[in-house]
């Protein structure tokens, strides 16, 4: 697994790229709290995870607490479909945030109220 | 088309077993493709349980090849043997949870055992599995405080922590009533959906077959009587299976000499 953060409309954008299972997830998740815990907004674009397993999920899970515990957001975009079958099967996709694109973020992100 | 053939994720050549000086498969084949759930079906003393327990590497074949995962774990290190278990999921019929252990604590052993994961993520993964299989706070229960029924979705619970490449089922359904049954099996098709897990699953239950099986193998006094689509089996004409699947007793033809031998001890 690799990753780069970029920023966008006001989000630290971690993409994640192959797979996320048992041996990658443990680097995912630092850079993931480290990221939340540096009061960013954040997003995990997941457009290049070929494959995610429970452990990849868990530190979605473990961010997403973390940045409502510290009032930041949190949210996943661009999720594959092997990734949404994941996050579906554990009925987490009615729980994370999840956005189709970027562009989509930005569009809320910009509308008022 | 031309697409290429995968290597199988199980594959079964020639295998004969030995229960002492008793033979109780008598070369079987079998060959299961990634993604697939095949159903290994048969009554009592088909050779089924028997075929499991190779499978899992649980006993040793008089002759014949078993690979998992392309490996052929009759002749494999116990050092690789531990590694490709960590990626075999096995939900016992028994549930062979530790009694001694909470519920939590036995399906996070693998984890615990295996990996170097973070506590933290250790527990959302116990706790995602459990709501996976409607146990969601039954954590901290003891084993023994569980229903039958729990007790089995616990042990998937503990088969699936890894997200195990190949699940193997012992009679999920054993035991369990109609509608929990039906419910495990819409689970069992919702992990090899997400997971792209392949399942074998050992039963006598038609109606659990019939609903999850891509294939089935249909074994009958150790050797197998076919493998087809669950169409193909309905429709087969021969006597043995259509017998299974409308339930009727067996005919055991008596040879008077035999039988006589058999009971006295005379060899005959």
């Amino acid at each position: 697994m690799t990753y780069k953060i970029t920023q966008y409309a006001g989000y630290s954008v971690i993409h994640l790229e192959g797979d996320v299972d048992l041996s990658t997830s443990p680097n995912a998740r630092k850079i993931i709290l480290e990221c939340i815990e540096a009061k960013n907004n954040v997003l995990v674009d997941l457009s290049g995870v070929d494959y995610i397993d429970s452990s990849g999920v868990a530190s979605l899970v473990e961010g997403y607490q973390l940045a409502k515990s510290g009032n930041t957001e949190f949210g996943l975009v661009n999720v594959s479909q092997a990734a949404l079958d994941v996050l579906q099967l554990a009925r987490l996709d009615t729980v994370f945030p999840i956005h189709l694109s970027l562009d989509a973020v930005a569009k809320v992100a910009k509308e008022p109220g | 088309m031309n697409k290429k053939i995968a290597e199988p994720v199980v594959e079964v050549q020639s295998l004969v077993a030995h229960y002492g000086s008793c033979e109780v498969l008598h070369g079987v084949d079998l060959s299961i493709q990634d993604g697939e759930i095949m159903v290994i079906m048969g009554g009592s003393g088909s050779g089924k349980s028997t075929v499991l327990r190779h499978m899992l590497g649980l006993n040793t074949p008089t002759s014949g090849v078993i690979k998992l995962l392309g490996q052929d774990i009759t002749h494999i290190s116990a050092s690789k043997m531990d590694a490709l278990r960590r990626n075999i999921g096995v939900s016992f019929q028994g549930g062979a949870l530790f009694n001694s252990m909470t519920v939590g604590e036995n399906i996070a052993l693998p984890l615990r055992e295996h990996t170097q994961l973070d506590e933290k993520t250790i527990r959302i993964m116990c706790r995602m599995k459990l709501e996976l299989v409607n146990l969601a706070g039954f954590e901290n229960l003891m084993p023994a405080q569980l229903s039958g029924g729990m007790v089995k979705r616990a042990a998937l619970a503990r088969a699936i922590i890894m997200d195990p490449k190949l699940l193997f089922f012992d009679e999920p359904s054993a035991g369990l009533d109609p509608v929990v049954s039906a419910e495990l099996d819409e689970l069992i098709l919702r992990i090899r959906q997400a997971m792209k897990t392949t399942i074998v699953v050992v039963t006598h239950e038609l109606d659990s077959t019939f609903r999850i099986a891509d294939r089935i193998t249909v074994l009958d006094q150790g050797n197998i009587l076919m493998v087809g689509a669950i169409d193909e089996v309905r429709n087969s004409k021969n006597k043995r299976i259509k017998d299974l699947l409308e339930r009727r007793a067996r005919e055991i033809k008596i040879d008077a000499e035999e039988y006589l031998n058999r009971l006295t001890g005379e060899t005959g």
